[in-house]
């Protein structure tokens, strides 16, 4: 029996699938591991769900099954991800879906059972290319718990700070490890931090000033203001032109 | 700006085409050869001027040919006049160079330089006329294929999303699931006819009821639409697929995207010699990144333009969390 999650937004397109897992159901046995409305609730329900292949609408409100993907790939034992969409060919070579394996909908039966099959002996896709077939950043940032992957939308992030292994994420009330990189975040989110530091990521929109420092060990000239936290982030010698001029322009 | 407009603007031909290259060479050969023929007295003695002439003109023509390639990026940008006489200061121009430097490799005797910049000229201003009315003869059929376009530009995505839809129906509500095919073969017909001019506002307005089932199907208490068509005059007439790409639209933008469900609003009145229709659907603050709307407006302001002038008006107002688009006609009552 593999189980299987389905997430679409669309009722019917939920029934057309589960009808067809029931006329596979001869050759290819199958449960169903839960099922969800949109990208969010998908994430939910997912990681409790023992779902082992999950079949993913690409076109989803609130989160779409592109992000949806990568933020279960954290999961230790995500599950394979089969991306079905209503989109004609040219859309899907837009979205560089080809590397992934991807059902079009109206979705058939026959082919429905090659991705099934397909799935459990390939395993999920990478991250890196998930990243990829994406394209744009994401809206949240996730954090993978045991039985829970929590979000942080990008928009409450204070600032981003790496340290050693991983990165820590600041916002007004909370404080979260994430296994990323500072560099692939201020790639991908180029335009919402601002870099102040080798370390360090700051929101934009969430500057509110720079205070001089006293002069530490390291000698921080600068300060900058955070809106919301009592925390003042140093400023590196070599990002403070930059960042001044970033600034000034800000409106 | 309206497709009348656009259809035939008054542009040098692009000579970087094949198309207007082969033109230019028969054109041009072809009035040497009638030049041959008015000249001779017999049919030998003109195919033998003709060869003559053409040793003398062919590199000539080549040269020329060149020349406009290279300049063409610069002619397009030119209006037609100053384009017109640019193009003939360069033939006459390496017509003169040519006869200049022509004696350093021909012994033969030359002809007269000035008959041959007046030849150069003339010719020259002959082939821009042909190739103008070239491009004038084609401009309807443009036209008329870019309104087709326009017409048939329903998104795939609703396509496959409704036939999935309604293969998920047949066994549970086979009936509903008949409906739905017969709504879908409705719209796809009007999406597939010939451009036609105009359509009685009743039929649209059925048209737009039929894509809203479809949709309804789909995306179920997702959708709610509110109908205020009591003061819609049915026998109005508009250009055919004016409405449904609006309310597309308002679907694709202002509920698809939404995890609530969302309202949409279709009024359609008359007001004393005028229509108005009003869609109006939630404005989604993250909806700036799923792109198209901006070309559906497009092409409906264009066919309102090509078909009422000035006097058809579309807007949009994005306020308090709503979106609208109003569309303005005037009222011309079909023939009963």
């Amino acid at each position: 029996m593999i189980r299987v999650f389905i997430a679409d937004d669309e009722a019917p397109a939920r029934d057309r699938l589960r009808e067809l897992l029931d006329d596979i159901a001869a050759e290819l046995p199958t449960s169903l591991a839960g099922e969800a409305r949109n990208g969010l609730e998908a994430l939910e329900r997912i990681p409790q769900s023992g779902a082992q292949v999950l079949l993913l609408d690409i076109e989803m409100p609130g989160m779409g099954g592109l992000e949806v993907a990568r933020h279960l790939a954290l999961l230790p034992e995500a599950p394979t991800v089969v991306f079905v969409t209503a989109h004609d060919r040219h859309a899907v070579e837009a979205f560089e879906l080809n590397a992934l394996d991807y059902l079009l909908k109206p979705v058939r039966a026959a082919r429905l059972a090659a991705a099934l099959r397909k799935a459990l002996a390939g395993g999920a896709p990478g991250r890196e290319q998930l990243a990829r077939a994406a394209g744009g950043a994401r809206e949240y940032l996730s954090v993978a718990e045991r039985h829970r992957i929590l979000l942080v939308p990008v928009r409450d992030v204070l600032f981003l700070r790496a340290e050693q292994k991983y990165v820590t994420l600041r916002t007004r009330s909370e404080e979260h490890l994430i296994e990323e990189s500072l560099v692939a975040l201020e790639r991908e989110f180029a335009g919402r931090f601002v870099r102040i530091h080798r370390n360090c990521l700051v929101a934009r929109a969430a500057i509110r000033g720079f205070e001089r420092g006293s002069g530490g060990e390291e000698d921080p000239h600068w300060l900058v203001v955070l809106e919301g936290i009592a925390e003042r982030l140093p400023v590196s010698r070599r990002q403070w032109p930059a960042l001044r001029e970033l600034m000034a322009e800000k409106p | 700006m309206s497709i009348r407009q656009k259809a035939f603007s008054d542009v040098l031909p692009d000579f970087r085409n094949l198309g207007v290259i082969a033109r230019v060479l028969v054109a041009v050969n072809a009035a040497a050869a009638a030049g041959a023929l008015f000249a001779a007295a017999d049919l030998a003695q003109a195919l033998e001027r003709f060869v003559a002439m053409a040793a003398f003109l062919e590199p000539l023509l080549l040269v020329d040919l060149v020349a406009l390639l290279l300049a063409s990026p610069l002619l397009q940008r030119l209006p037609y006049a100053a384009g017109f006489a640019l193009v003939l200061a360069l033939v006459m121009a390496l017509a003169a160079l040519y006869q200049a430097l022509l004696p350093m490799v021909l012994a033969e005797p030359l002809p007269d330089a000035w008959r041959t910049l007046a030849l150069s000229a003339l010719i020259a201003a002959g082939v821009l006329g042909y190739l103008r009315l070239v491009a004038k003869a084609y401009s309807p059929a443009l036209a008329e294929a870019r309104l087709q376009a326009l017409q048939a530009r329903i998104r795939p995505h609703f396509l496959f999303n409704s036939l999935n839809a309604v293969l998920a129906l047949i066994r549970r509500d086979p009936r509903r699931a008949e409906r739905a095919l017969e709504d879908l073969s409705d719209l796809f017909r009007t999406l597939m006819a010939e451009p036609r001019q105009f359509v009685r506002l009743s039929d649209e307005i059925a048209l737009l009821e039929r894509y809203a089932g479809l949709e309804q199907l789909r995306l179920g208490e997702r959708l709610r639409i509110t109908w205020e068509l009591d003061a819609a005059p049915s026998d109005a007439l508009l250009p055919p697929l004016v409405l449904q790409p609006l309310l597309e639209n308002a679907i694709y933008h202002g509920v698809e995207p939404g995890t609530a469900s969302g309202e949409v609003l279709v009024r359609i009145e008359r007001r004393g010699k005028r229509v108005l229709a009003r869609i109006e659907n939630p404005y989604l603050e993250a909806e700036q990144s799923r792109a198209g709307n901006r070309m559906a407006l497009d092409n409906i302001r264009e066919r309102l333009a090509l078909f009422f002038d000035a006097e058809a008006r579309i807007d949009t107002r994005s306020a308090g969390g709503r979106y609208r688009v109003e569309i303005e006609i005037p009222y011309r009552a079909a023939r009963a």
